[in-house]
């Protein structure tokens, strides 16, 4: 494989979507698939072949829009006209729709999502919804692995990690550490088998955004892999994914398969020295592994439980030997940094925080699914412009981010745009990307308790303070959630908190209490409520005397 | 340490076996591999009972402490056989909000048992999970392995009640 075959590639791939008059894709992501767009695939085809409409239907990875599913979006090839989507499509629609092309839009099924996509800015979603994600061809054609023979061909390890440095990219994991910097230390290391992993062990609830990256456009997470083990000089790769994406999981293994047998992975990529494989590690249910050190252990085939850094994995992890770790969204931005440049990239975004986020945006708002928007956009213009605001004329309470690591935000800071350093100064963290919009029905004290249950369940267990505080404070919330809960209990909660925060040993220990000093930290007259005068304001909790309770 | 220089017998001539056999060969045989062969024999069987687990320790030569050790660890191994169907009701942030702790409560009332237990009959397995990733559709549901999103009480507990008349 080399630049010249690649263009081959894209221009075979671009003449066979020229022999069609019309594109009609279907997402076939996971959201729609559970209300069955395989079946409006499938109606569709056979409408498409019974009218003799020049039509090719296409399979394709997320559109965004989950509430809207099953969606289908009408993309006339090459010419200027404007796509078109539907919303809530049903196998009896597809006859209609099949006729319709060329002219009128149906108006019936159109989702009235203007207000979604304006605002976005798609560089990580850029092929979701617009490609076959199991074909490798029309990734090519939208200028897929274009990055990597660039890489590989016109620049040196140095200028690769150069060039991610000075794009500004930090981590989309949570952590926000700086790209480049990371690289540039595993390159740097001593060791002879270098690894490079890619973090898909999405474990915070409330967040499908590497699901989504993996299932619609695996090929760009590979290509963002490669470029990275050509950068830091490592010869083997590991996807570790949850178990719970299947669908992902087949999508990754297919993709795998197909950049193996073009040449893409393996040995002497792309007619170079460059040697590189990547093998598949699936997630057995344990949060605690989207720890890099617990990741670490699990794909060695143990315990997933963490060890003290340093050393950093950077200069020993996986086997013992340097690792560089990222998230599937942060290997997912490496392929367009280097195809158009580290200041196209840093021209996106705030000061600190370069280029685009993608959010799961769910909760009680109007339209959820995947958002991708450039940093430095607020809050507000996420939950209320492009989420369309709570429904059903409830009021909105706060906005949960960073999951089981994070805060919940109130509606005096929404106007807060959207970075790494502002949401930790509101008490919060960007996390992967979970968003989850509460309105006045729920319970601030009830969702502390949620998280700390959650993180009392998936602590490990191998240090004290994580292992006892959060059965601690969960139990204190689970008092003052009972209406059994004292003002002595509130101090000692606050007390743990800090405690828990500073002794832990691992991100998940440190950042446990997040979700309750938040919530103290906005809501304390919920608290001061049901331990005062033991009434719940949101009225989810109820009274239960201590001897009855659980 | 005789016993651990042969490959031990499969524990029977079910041919499931073969397929934990190739994924130990293709995984070196080491105990690097111990995480993916038991996702293999949780994959073939349903379930990892305790013959299993001896013979993937032995096979790997890793000791059987570590072994039980690391399927405890891990929530997606179960040791016991789930039922004949299973009903997963999703747990995330964006179920929880949406109400699916009533969900549960419901779904415990009418089978008669805990979450992450099975009906005495063997029929359904009542399953929690931390997060399917479909949280555009919360609260969701699994039925079969089969995704059910924006579900209501009365629609999970004909799906359940479906099941148990059978």
């Amino acid at each position: 494989m080399n630049g010249e075959e690649l263009q081959r590639i894209a221009s075979a791939a671009l003449d066979e979507r020229k022999k069609f008059d019309y594109e009609v894709n279907v997402c076939m992501g996971t959201g729609c698939l559970s209300q069955h767009s395989d079946h409006v695939r499938d109606s569709l085809t056979k409408a498409a072949e019974a009218s003799g409409k020049s039509c090719h239907v296409r399979r394709t990875g997320c559109m965004g829009l989950c509430a809207a599913g099953p969606m289908v979006l009408i993309e006339p090839p090459l010419t200027e006209q404007a796509e078109v989507r539907y919303g809530h499509v049903h196998e009896s629609d597809a006859t209609e729709i099949v006729d319709s092309l060329g002219g009128e839009p149906i108006a019936r099924l159109n989702p009235q999502l203007e207000g979604y996509f304006k605002g976005q800015h798609h560089v990580v979603l850029e092929n979701s919804g617009h490609i076959d994600p199991e074909k490798l061809d029309e990734y090519v054609e939208h200028d897929g692995y274009k990055a990597l023979i660039r890489a590989l061909t016109e620049m040196t390890p140095r200028q690769v990690i150069a060039e991610i440095a000075a794009s500004g990219l930090r981590g989309r994991g949570g952590g926000g550490y700086p790209t480049g910097l990371k690289w540039d230390t595993v390159a740097k290391a001593n060791g002879a088998q270098k690894c490079v992993i890619c973090n898909g062990d999405e474990g915070d609830p409330g967040a499908f955004m590497d699901r989504s990256v993996l299932e619609s456009d695996p090929h760009r997470v590979i290509e963002g892999m490669l470029i990275a083990a050509y950068a830091v000089g490592a010869q083997e790769g590991y996807i570790y994914v949850r178990a719970e994406y299947p669908l992902a999981v087949q999508r990754l293994t297919a993709a795998l398969r197909e950049a193996r047998r073009r040449g893409f992975i393996g040995k002497g990529i792309c007619e170079t020295t460059f040697n590189f494989d990547i093998d598949i590690r699936l997630g057995a249910g344990a949060f605690v592994c989207g720890e890099e050190t617990a990741l670490i252990a699990s794909i060695e085939g143990q315990r997933g439980t963490p060890r003290p850094r340093p050393p950093y994995p950077a200069v020993r992890g996986l086997w013992g030997e340097p690792t560089l770790i990222n998230n599937v969204e942060t290997y997912a931005n490496i392929a367009p940094i280097i195809r158009k440049g580290a200041q196209w990239f840093s021209s996106m975004g705030t000061e600190r925080s370069k280029g685009t986020k993608v959010f799961a945006l769910t909760g009680k708002v109007r339209r959820t699914g995947l958002v991708e928007v450039p940093m430095g956009i607020t809050l507000r213009q996420v939950v209320f412009d492009i989420g369309g605001g709570v429904p059903d004329g409830k009021k909105f309470k706060a906005v949960q981010t960073g999951g089981p690591s994070g805060g919940c935000i109130p509606e005096e800071y929404l106007d807060l745009s959207i970075s790494y350093d502002a949401l930790i100064s509101a008490g919060s963290m960007m996390g992967s990307g979970g968003m989850i919009v509460m309105d006045e029905t729920s319970c601030m004290v009830d969702v502390a308790k949620y998280f700390m249950d959650f993180c009392m369940t998936e602590s490990c267990g191998k240090c004290v303070p994580c292992r006892v505080g959060t059965y601690q404070m969960h139990r204190i919330l689970n008092a003052i959630t009972t209406m059994n809960g004292t003002a002595k209990d509130l101090a000692m909660l606050e007390e743990l908190c800090d405690l828990v925060k500073h002794t832990s040993l691992c991100g998940l220990g440190q950042s446990s209490p997040n979700p309750v000093l938040s919530t103290l930290r906005y809501f304390k007259h919920e608290y001061l409520a049901h331990i005062e005068e033991h009434r719940c304001p949101a009225g989810v909790c109820k009274a239960i005397a201590e001897g009855e309770r659980v | 340490m005789a016993m651990y220089t042969t490959h031990p017998a499969a524990p029977s001539q079910d041919k499931r076996w073969k397929l934990v056999d190739a994924t130990m060969r293709r995984t070196g045989k080491t105990s690097r591999g111990l995480i993916e062969t038991l996702h293999k024999v949780q994959e073939a069987f349903g379930y990892i009972d305790e013959e299993a687990l001896r013979y993937v320790a032995m096979s790997l030569r890793v000791p059987l402490s570590r072994a039980y050790g690391v399927v405890t660890f891990y929530h997606f191994f179960t040791l016991k056989p789930p039922g004949k169907h299973t009903c997963v009701i999703c747990l995330g942030t964006a179920c929880y909000i949406k109400g699916a702790d009533k969900l549960i409560a419901e779904a415990e009332k009418l089978l008669n048992v805990k979450a992450g237990q099975t009906t005495p009959n063997g029929e359904v397995s009542l399953v929690t999970a931390r997060c399917v990733g479909a949280c555009g559709r919360a609260p969701v549901a699994l039925f079969d392995g089969e995704l059910s999103g924006q579900i209501e009480v009365p629609q999970l507990l004909e799906q359940l009640q479906g099941w148990s008349a059978q």
